[in-house]
């Protein structure tokens, strides 16, 4: 018999001091902010005292969510944060490459294999400098590319057109380490004899990899798909070191557009930034149920 | 095994793939080894806008140098580490007791609080930043070391009580259920069978929580200000403001800021990787 069928109440009552100090730290630094910002997001806190906010705060009802529809930085936010949700997707199959290339057995595979994974180790404010200099059209790489293909560079970083894409290919770079490393670790755990039969019947190559490597990898699938959707939402570092919302605010993000209109140089607008950071925080939550809903209705199938 | 080992294939695809591997890497890692080139370059070089040109001499031992005697490098990096190592420790004791209660017993709250925390674990953190800001202000934890310990323990704790939960669930129940019913107490169960089993997790929570604290750029600049509590990640930023034309120190600066976490990295791969996974798989 298995002991978890014997629970008795003096045992339960114990468990919750294991889980109260958890419990405690979570529900302060993390569960009431959460609460707390969704409420000063109904208050108008510009020019409030930082120490005593909540005294000189106005309650304004829904005016900071209506300010935000006819904001035309909000609009640039928005439409940011989606491109980079899409764009970085990319990560996976890119990923997923990687993690075919080096799932070998070859002397030194594992050298080859941490090269690899390396990026995802790095701060983002090492890579955003990293790239930044990457695409100096007067002496990056990529200027030098340019010039080698006879055309002249652009300023990729200054160029509100191409801003963007300069900023999610450096968040690429370690986004795509960190899913080839899920993949990996998915690839390690494929059923041999599965593959080993479906050899037999002459499948191999692509047709191999759609039909009976992909659906085993599901799982891996999932959980890149999480931490790839869940870190182009998050993207603020390399805004904040490559561009800085620039140029003309072309970059900004719904999380860089929060901390400018919050706390910034430019702003100390509290309930207004506490909106928009309720809109990142729904999109979130919209992407982490998604997930948590497809991972049990799977676990169900099983 | 997919793809099929190199191994079992012809020769010339063997020798593709050998050669093609190295590519690759250096091809992928081309950023960092031109950031490498250029922390190794001479002043002269950057004046003259060789910058990610070949240098025209090797200034390893000169530069590095001067990133450690000549700024405030050293006092950064120390910030870090007074930082980050109590954070890891911290995060890592609350999370393997909630994760012990959280895989062994039945409560009625388990479910709920292991959602919380894995939807606590994917927040964007601008949810929390004006009121984790204020309260830093209020109780004067703003701008000290101390308060960005509490803070990232709290931020992390959600991530490894997951990791503890999944890797606690998999122990033999039995050696739990046989020392209860030898009447030994649930502390004992804890410290003397529990915690030695789960080592290898606690060195991958503990890896993983020093490289997320390690490299936090948000919260540093968010809850500090003075040159005496900032972090490295912060100081970088701001060095790279004032050396507009030395590119070889920040880029040096840069690379030695990112080193501790590549080390560990390299060390404790498995450790690593398996935490990064389970964490997530089995959640």
């Amino acid at each position: 018999m298995s002991f978890r069928s014997l629970p008795t109440v003096p045992r339960n009552v114990k468990a919750y001091f294991f889980l109260a100090p958890a419990i405690l730290v979570f529900s302060v630094l993390v569960l009431y902010p959460i609460a707390h910002s969704i409420w000063i997001s109904f208050f108008d806190m510009t020019g409030a005292d930082l120490f005593s906010a909540s005294n000189k705060a106005e309650w304004v009802g829904l005016a900071n969510y209506l300010e935000l529809l006819e904001d035309p930085r909000f609009h640039v936010s928005v439409q940011n944060t989606l491109l980079w949700f899409l764009l970085f997707m990319l990560a996976l199959p890119a990923g997923l490459g990687i993690a075919l290339l080096v799932n070998q057995t070859a002397p030194g595979i594992w050298f080859y294999r941490s090269l690899f994974f390396f990026p995802f180790v790095i701060s983002q404010v090492v890579v955003g400098l990293i790239f930044t200099w990457f695409y100096d059209p007067r002496f990056g790489l990529v200027g030098k590319l340019w010039e080698w293909l006879g055309a002249t560079p652009p300023a990729i970083l200054g160029d509100p057109d191409l801003v963007n894409f300069g900023l999610i290919v450096a968040g690429l770079w370690p986004q795509t380490a960190f899913c080839a490393l899920i993949y990996l670790t998915g690839l390690c755990n494929l059923s041999q004899d599965q593959i080993e039969a479906a050899r037999l019947d002459n499948a191999k190559g692509w047709k191999l990899l759609r039909y009976i490597i992909l659906p085993q990898l599901r799982s891996a699938t999932f959980i890149a798909f999480l931490v790839t959707a869940i870190g182009a939402l998050r993207s603020y570092d390399l805004i904040v070191i490559m561009t800085d919302g620039g140029p003309y605010g072309s970059s900004r993000v719904l999380s860089y557009f929060m901390y400018e209109q919050a706390l910034s140089e430019y702003g100390t607008r509290q309930g207004y930034g506490a909106a928009i950071a309720v809109v990142l925080f729904l999109l979130t939550m919209t992407v982490l149920s998604i997930f948590v809903w497809r991972t049990l209705k799977s676990e169900a199938e099983d | 095994m997919f793809p099929k080992p190199i191994k079992q294939a012809s020769p010339v695809s063997r020798l593709v793939y050998n050669l093609l591997l190295p590519v690759c890497v250096i091809v992928w890692l081309l950023p960092i080894l031109a950031v490498f080139v250029t922390s190794i370059r001479s002043q002269a070089d950057i004046t003259r806008g060789n910058i990610m040109g070949w240098p025209s001499e090797i200034q390893l031992i000169q530069n590095y140098g001067a990133v450690l005697t000549e700024s405030d490098f050293v006092s950064h990096f120390l910030n870090t580490i007074k930082i980050t190592v109590p954070s890891a420790l911290l995060a890592v004791c609350i999370a393997t007791l909630a994760g012990y209660a959280l895989a062994i017993h039945r409560i009625r709250i388990g479910a709920t609080v292991f959602l919380l925390f894995l939807a606590g674990n994917f927040v964007p953190f601008q949810i929390l930043l004006v009121p984790v800001r204020n309260l830093a202000l209020e109780t004067g934890l703003y701008d000290t070391a101390t308060g960005l310990v509490l803070f990232h323990a709290a931020f992390q704790t959600g991530f490894c009580t997951l990791l503890a939960r999944n890797f606690i669930r998999e122990l033999p129940f039995e050696l739990i259920e046989t020392a209860r019913l030898d009447g030994v107490g649930e502390r004992q169960i804890f410290l003397r069978i529990v915690l030695p089993l789960i080592k290898p997790v606690l060195a991958a929570m503990m890896i993983l929580v020093f490289t997320f604290v390690w490299n936090d750029f948000f919260w540093a600049t968010s809850l500090t200000q003075s040159n005496d509590t900032r972090p490295i990640t912060a100081a970088i930023q701001s060095l790279n403001g004032q050396f507009v034309s030395r590119h070889h120190l920040v880029s040096a600066a840069s690379l030695l800021a990112a080193l501790p976490p590549v080390i560990l990295f390299f060390l404790m791969q498995k450790h690593f990787t398996a935490g990064l996974t389970l964490g997530a798989s089995k959640g």
